[in-house]
């Protein structure tokens, strides 16, 4: 019994490797025809559902004919691509549609950067407030608060978004209610209560005695805050703030609402565009083929992003353990 | 003692009340520290004679609602007034308080970063900047605290990783880098075996050439050893002070004498 | 000088914090103004096809239920897997660290994942997607948990139910799990409260549906896909409802939440 025990336990155990194994090739087993037409060459092609003409190579017979075919096939492209807007599919041109993940990729990564350079700072002065300027009477409520906003489902933060905060930022900063700027911002007052909860909890960590001993130097207290504090939960405050990337990377329905969801790159910060995972909760459901094959390619860079920042902060961690 | 003595602080009628509490934890203390000497307080577990060390440099007022009554005071160097430092009110004259008279911890309190930053980090608080003074200033500070010859080639090494000993006298000799003028020490050793302890002790003897030493003690033998005058203390109340010799030897209070054989406490 | 700056970064912080609060609560009263303009006894007891939200709650809880029989028993053996019996080894460690990369994988991806094994397939979307995969998300947070809680139980308690002469796994079972049953418990309660309002892993696995169903062989309804639905729809009447369904999810949440640290607290 004992053994059989152990055996199935090591055996669950196992079973997170498998899991995780099974996510990564199911992944790359689906992505694998998008993988095979355009290699990495997917993640700098900015055009997603663009039909092309296929190129097709011509037995050329003199340069003349083959410059005059050229331009023939330039008006011909042009015409297709017109009818193709007007939802006429030309049965004479041969086109071919491509996918590209650049504009995702780059709408994610933005995104995911004005989140952070929002949100970093105000949830550093929360944690800093929480954990050395407010009174306890402030305190309890606040940082309860402050956590009880952290399991707010995200789903919650992108349909305020899209009908209160949208319109306020489109008001001050002018644009679309639904920019990057919007997402990026939604994003980071999403990971604001996690990441500063997370902050305080590492700061909390510093013994008292040390903080007393830097303010019986005739320390200030930002400058305990700055030299002992800050120092000592070093670990911690970059784990919560890697963590809290990992989050707004990978959140769907806090942008899905406020991006825009259009495959264009951003010219200002306030124009509308996509990221990787608004791309797949938007056209996932209609897609088949070649695009569920780029769709599941975007999914696995999306994964592999995220695996790569997680990995990084476990290896920071074991990296100062001692 | 034939020497002059020479008060540097003055307690009286210092009465304190944390938040929160209905009474005092501390009674009525009247104590007088001598310059350039050891005192210790002594006394059970709870009888605030740390509640009361932490007073002489308000650490207490970290924490809000705190109450002081009475007077401390404290020598002005330059004038030779003597300055209730329970009138401080500003930040920056808590701050000068607390460059002036240190504190040793419980236990060691080596900041997160090296040696050679943590003997320095008072120095540069007080806005001393040039490299050549600070690396002087570390030096006689290690020095002083018996501490150089073991730590001079790994100044940039992490403090945490000094043994606790090693770290008590780091702390010791940041403390005395701002050379204050009375350094507080609260159960310097609790924390430490008997060499550390021992090392420790001798260097407490060894400073007080230059600095006047306030130090709570568990430790009967150790307050023997290296204080000049003691201050029994007892459920909040100051019972008895005198020489070290007298109180040990021959105390006039029957809780003194108690204490010291080991009835209670 | 540097008391100024004390002073600037001081102020600095308390301004973020109350900047920080106000955009949280921002959030919380508008929910709570919209929710309670629509709620009411009839979206209780209606369904979304007569604009209301029975099915939809119902559909949601049923799904995060069979998360839980998913989630919990698998989980919990491979928390104690990593406590009990790995001795700390390089595989436990490994696992461990998996385990952290699963819990911050992003939750999309998980669907797309469960779109590949159970969707795809079968040629469309059901009720059981939606279940595992919510029971995927699930996993590395019981598996944590389980583990945390277990490791603060002292070491003499095992030491005592070994040296009485049990087995190991009667230990585990009868003394040390007891033992972390509180803290256990708590982190269930939360996993749950995190699970139930996921709305990605559910987009193209379960879908949504509009009418009262049981059967988890085809589209189920799913309170937060409905809210993602609802509330981009043109029709202002739709809108509410997605409110109301928002302003019941957060609540159902927050309370699991406070029930959570309420107990926590109990035991203290």
């Amino acid at each position: 019994m004992e053994f059989i025990f152990k055996k199935i336990s090591s055996l669950s155990a196992a079973f997170i490797l498998v899991l995780l194994t099974a996510v990564f090739i199911v992944l790359f087993l689906y992505a694998k025809p998008a993988i095979k037409k355009y290699g990495l060459h997917f993640i700098i092609d900015p055009r997603w559902d663009v039909s092309v003409p296929i190129k097709e190579k011509t037995p050329t017979k003199t340069n003349n004919i083959k410059s005059q075919k050229n331009k023939n096939n330039n008006i011909e492209v042009s015409d297709a691509d017109v009818l193709a807007a007007l939802g006429i599919t030309n049965t004479n041109a041969k086109t071919e549609t491509i996918y590209g993940g650049l504009v995702p990729l780059v709408g994610t990564i933005l995104s995911t950067l004005i989140a952070m350079l929002f949100a970093v700072p105000i949830a550093m002065g929360i944690a800093i407030f929480l954990s050395e300027i407010s009174p306890p009477l402030i305190n309890k409520p606040v940082g309860i608060a402050i956590e009880l906003l952290a399991a707010i489902p995200s789903i919650i933060y992108g349909m305020w978004g899209l009908f209160y905060f949208g319109p306020f930022i489109s008001h001050i900063f002018g644009g679309s209610s639904v920019s990057l700027l919007v997402a990026g911002l939604v994003l980071g007052i999403m990971i604001i209560p996690f990441m500063a909860s997370l902050t305080r909890d590492s700061m909390n960590t510093t013994p008292n005695i040390l903080k007393e001993s830097a303010y019986a130097m005739g320390a200030t207290k930002f400058e305990v805050i700055k030299d002992i504090i800050f120092p000592y939960a070093r670990k911690g405050i970059i784990g919560s703030i890697i963590l809290a990337l990992g989050r707004a990377l990978g959140e769907t329905m806090a942008v899905a609402f406020v991006i825009g969801g259009v495959f264009t790159f951003p010219k200002k910060i306030t124009d509308p565009t996509v990221s990787i995972p608004v791309v797949l909760a938007n056209n996932f459901a209609e897609s088949s083929g070649m695009s569920l094959s780029a769709l599941f390619y975007l999914a696995l860079i999306l994964f592999i992003l995220s695996f790569i920042i997680i990995f990084s902060a476990k290896f920071y961690f074991l990296k100062n353990k001692n | 003692m034939s020497e002059k003595l020479e008060k540097v602080m003055d307690i009286k009628n210092f009465s304190f009340t944390y938040n929160g509490a209905n009474k005092p934890s501390l009674k009525n203390i009247n104590l007088p520290i001598y310059f350039k000497k050891v005192t210790a307080l002594i006394g059970p577990s709870g009888c605030g004679k740390s509640t009361f060390l932490r007073s002489l440099n308000r650490i207490h007022d970290l924490y809000p609602g705190n109450k002081y009554e009475g007077e401390i005071l404290l020598k002005d160097i330059e004038t030779g007034d003597m300055e209730n430092i329970l009138k401080y009110k500003k930040e920056n004259e808590l701050i000068k308080l607390r460059q002036r008279v240190g504190m040793i911890f419980q236990k060691p309190t080596p900041f997160p970063m090296s040696i050679f930053d943590n003997i320095a980090y008072g120095l540069r608080l007080m806005g001393k900047k040039n490299k050549k003074f600070l690396e002087e200033k570390v030096e006689e500070a290690l020095k002083s605290s018996a501490l150089w010859k073991e730590v001079k080639d790994r100044l940039k090494d992490d403090a945490r990783g000094l043994s606790g000993g090693q770290q008590q006298r780091l702390c010791i000799a940041r403390a005395i880098a701002v050379e204050p003028e009375v350094l507080l020490m609260d159960e310097p050793t609790s924390a430490l075996d008997p060499l550390s302890t021992l090392a420790i002790e001798e260097l407490v003897t060894k400073l007080k050439e230059k600095v006047t030493i306030v130090i709570v003690t568990h430790n009967m033998q150790q307050a023997s050893r290296v204080s000049d005058w003691t201050a029994f203390m007892y459920l909040g109340e100051l019972i008895e002070y005198g020489t070290t010799e007298q109180i040990f030897i021959s105390p006039h209070e029957k809780r003194t004498a108690d204490y010291i054989a080991g009835k209670f406490g | 000088m540097r008391l100024i700056i004390n002073k600037i970064i001081l102020i600095l912080s308390t301004l973020a914090a109350i900047l920080g609060l106000v955009f949280l609560f921002w959030i919380l009263i508008t929910l709570t103004i919209k929710g309670f303009a629509s709620v009411n006894l009839y979206i209780f007891t209606h369904d979304l096809i007569d604009n209301g939200l029975r099915n939809l709650l119902i559909g949601q809880f049923i799904l995060a239920f069979i998360a839980v029989l998913i989630g919990v028993p698998l989980g919990m053996i491979a928390g104690i897997y990593l406590q009990e019996y790995s001795f700390n080894n390089k595989f436990a460690t490994f696992i461990r660290n998996l385990s952290d990369v699963m819990m911050s994988a992003p939750s999309i991806v998980i669907g797309t994942f469960v779109y590949a094994i159970m969707v795809n397939p079968i040629g469309h979307l059901n009720g059981w997607a939606g279940a595992i995969a919510l029971g995927i998300m699930m996993l590395p947070i019981v598996v944590r948990t389980t583990d945390d809680m277990l490791g603060l139980v002292p070491k003499e308690l095992r030491e005592a139910g070994v040296a009485i002469g049990a087995p190991k796994y009667k230990v585990i079972f009868n003394i040390i799990i007891k033992a972390a049953k509180v803290g256990i418990m708590t982190g269930l309660l939360l996993a749950f409260a995190r699970i139930i309002g996921e709305t990605a892993p559910l987009l193209f696995t379960s879908g949504n549906s509009q009418y009262f169903t049981l059967n988890l062989n085809h589209e189920f309804p799913s309170l937060t896909v409905a809210i993602y639905n609802l509330a981009t729809m043109p029709d202002k009447h739709l809108v509410d409802i997605a409110w109301a369904g928002a302003f019941v999810l957060t609540l159902f949440v927050l309370i699991i939440n406070l029930l959570g640290r309420y107990i926590v607290k109990e035991k203290k």
